[in-house]
């Protein structure tokens, strides 16, 4: 029978094998899912996880994609090395979405130069201090923040429908839930001209970047990754734990409202009741199958900016729901977390009955 | 008068039948130390199987069973990567919550805004027949006695039998609940299928019987309600009954008042129920003593043997 046998030291082949792995499995496994659904297995993965590359602004879409889940996912990377279990992020996304979108709202007429920095301030403050209700709920009162962030992201979306579907509406909107377009200087600048590349497809890169640099080479980072790994020891050194998971939900929550503020100005130019496709959620799945690394964040959102075109693609080519796009992520998610077991562990194939054997 | 309360009570059980029955299943997960945070996704499962059962079949046991089966399965998969191959628990929860949403939505495309039997109502000799309040007090569907049923029986289960004790062993003392001979894994597989068999069945409940329909996501969150019910009753049965029948009350406030035409935004008072968890999140949780206390000794830490 198959055995796991300790290992003496995590491998470190293992540790970036294992989401390769784990990707493999996922399309085999959703291919004897599609085949069970009587789909040609093999043309339907084709279509899910090849075909949206080659189609026309393929990569520009993946870019668009790729950009929230990036941040997020670079702001949870941090927070879980800390082990402060910020699950909210799509709340936090949302948050700063709604603080950029009032602002472009209330100046309409302001200059690119003033309203986009702006924008991006508010967006980084919403997402801080929605993130920050939660820091102070653990450090005051004890209360988890799995489940304290995740009731958030709930709230937040009702303050979102509340806001466009009352103050924030658009008058002359015939009564939809969106509040009105904003101005072309608030929607920011493009990379290319005419096309949706907005700003934050750029700043991406760059949050990535500086958190690794951060995370591996600063005392903060060091700090952060010690609460995470070793609670007493951190505590033996005098860092505050109270003031690591401030930080950890500050920057999480802030990376998120960026995201959300780049979204709903970058991409959709307003404020309506979707704004998130799950981002926050999605993000959840990034982080980890970066390793919690925001080096390997970045392949990890842009393979999962990838999962939801395509769930678009299956939808048009297809005719199959988008839904497919939660259950491969899911899927994913399960192999990954299947696959890291080699990192610490050797598998071994051992006859029943034998006991002792060779390491 | 009396007929606004009779309504009031009979709404609020209702509300909180779903919370119950998912919140004893992870009452006992929790009591042998595994935080499954798969309970919304489970819901799901058990929702969109249960209702896709009925429809076909026509038979409402056959539902449940397969509401059951949803969610066992669910759980099966979290307690092999969990607890054989000793992946994280809170990614592997958070998985299993991805998973059943798109799983739930996608078989559950073909079934969205048409009908399926709804559970009946018991008529209990007696009790229903009496006079005013009697039809509407004492009539509920099976789910809702049972929920009550199953919360007892588990209390019974944990404070009073001899297994109850080696699955409080289980989860406060792994290594020496090891020692005596007691197969830790075994029991912990046991305890998560439980989980996600009582997730599964309040998952059925609420598309056969709360909102008789199937809906995208129709849990809404009460899985994440369910479980902080566990953490509100530190892990303790009864207490688990008073928080469901009060988070119930808060969804059942949240709907009232907005049908009654209050000049309060309807989005504000949906938020109601959110905003109520967080709040009493955070109220229970202050006390530390008590929290440690009732806490599960090795609540969320895997268990490898040595030998």
């Amino acid at each position: 029978m198959l055995r796991l046998q300790p290992r003496q030291s995590p491998s470190a082949f293992w540790s970036w094998a294992s989401p390769i792995l784990a990707l493999v499995l996922t399309a085999v496994i959703a291919g004897g899912i599609f085949a069970f659904m009587g789909r040609p297995p093999v043309l339907t993965v084709y279509t899910f996880l090849i075909s949206p590359l080659f189609a026309p602004n393929g990569i520009a879409s993946l870019a668009v994609k790729a950009a929230p889940l990036i941040m997020m996912g670079v702001g949870l990377s941090l927070a879980y090395r800390a082990n402060v279990w910020n699950i909210g992020t799509e709340g936090q996304f949302t948050v700063g979405a709604i603080f950029a979108g009032w602002l472009a709202l209330s100046l309409p007429d302001a200059p690119m130069w003033v309203i986009f920095p702006a924008e991006m301030a508010f967006g980084i403050l919403g997402g801080v201090l929605y993130a920050l209700i939660v820091a102070w709920l653990r450090t005051r009162f004890n209360a988890n923040e799995i489940l304290t962030s995740l009731m958030l992201a709930y709230i937040a979306q009702y303050l979102l429908i509340y806001l466009v579907t009352g103050p924030l509406r658009d008058p002359m909107g015939f009564g939809f839930p969106q509040t009105a377009l904003f101005s072309d200087a608030a929607d920011g600048p493009r990379l290319i001209e005419n096309t949706n590349l907005h700003f934050g497809i750029l700043a991406a890169p760059i949050v990535a970047a500086g958190a690794w640099l951060m995370l591996g080479h600063s005392v903060l980072g060091f700090q952060l990754r010690v609460l995470g790994q070793a609670p007493r020891a951190a505590k033996f050194a005098g860092f505050s734990e109270n003031r690591l998971v401030w930080l950890a939900m500050a920057i999480s929550g802030g990376l998120a409202g960026l995201a959300g503020m780049f979204e709903v100005t970058g991409t959709q130019g307003q404020l309506s009741t979707n704004i998130s496709p799950g981002y926050g959620f999605t993000a959840i799945i990034v982080g980890f199958l970066g390793r919690l690394n925001p080096a390997g964040v970045v392949p990890a959102g842009l393979l999962l900016a990838l999962t939801y075109l395509g769930g678009d693609a299956a939808q048009i080519n297809l005719g199959l729901s988008n839904a497919i796009t939660g259950i491969f992520q899911g899927i994913l998610l399960f192999c990954l977390l299947g696959a890291d077991v080699l990192i610490s562990n050797r598998l071994l194939w051992r006859r029943r009955g034998v006991a002792g054997g060779r390491a | 008068m009396i007929e606004l309360l009779v309504n009031l009570i009979v709404s609020v059980m209702a509300a909180a039948t779903p919370l119950l029955l998912a919140a004893t299943g992870e009452l006992i997960v929790e009591k042998v130390a595994v935080l499954n945070l798969g309970v919304e996704g489970m819901m799901l499962m058990g929702a969109i199987a249960g209702f896709a059962v009925a429809h076909e079949t026509g038979q409402l046991w056959l539902a449940l069973l397969a509401a059951i089966a949803a969610g066992m399965t669910l759980s099966f998969l979290f307690a092999v990567l969990t607890l054989t191959l000793q992946a994280n628990q809170t990614a592997t929860g958070l998985a299993l919550t991805i998973f059943g949403r798109g799983f739930s939505a996608l078989v559950g495309a073909g079934y969205v805004g048409i009908a399926a039997p709804t559970l009946p109502k018991i008529h209990l000799p007696v009790l229903s027949d009496l006079p005013f309040f009697g039809a509407t007090l004492f009539s509920y569907d099976p789910l809702i006695y049972l929920a009550l049923i199953l919360l007892a029986a588990t209390a019974y289960f944990l404070t009073r039998t001899h297994a109850g004790l080696i699955l409080r062993a289980v989860g406060d003392q792994h290594d020496a609940a090891h020692v005596l001979g007691y197969r830790v894994i075994r029991i912990r597989y046991l305890a998560v299928l439980f989980g996600g068999a009582m997730a599964g069945l309040a998952g059925a409940y609420m598309s056969l019987s709360y909102t008789p329909l199937w809906a995208q996501d129709m849990i809404a969150g009460r899985g994440w309600v369910a479980l902080a019910l566990v953490t509100f009753a530190a892990w303790r049965p009864f207490w688990l009954l008073i928080g469901a029948w009060l988070f119930g009350g808060i969804m059942y406030l949240s709907l009232y008042v907005q049908g009654l035409g209050v000049p309060v935004p309807s989005a504000m008072l949906s938020a109601l129920p959110y905003v109520g968890t967080v709040v009493v999140l955070v109220l229970i949780s202050r006390d530390h003593r008590r929290i440690r206390l009732h806490r599960p000794a090795m609540l969320g830490r895997p268990f490898q043997a040595t030998n």
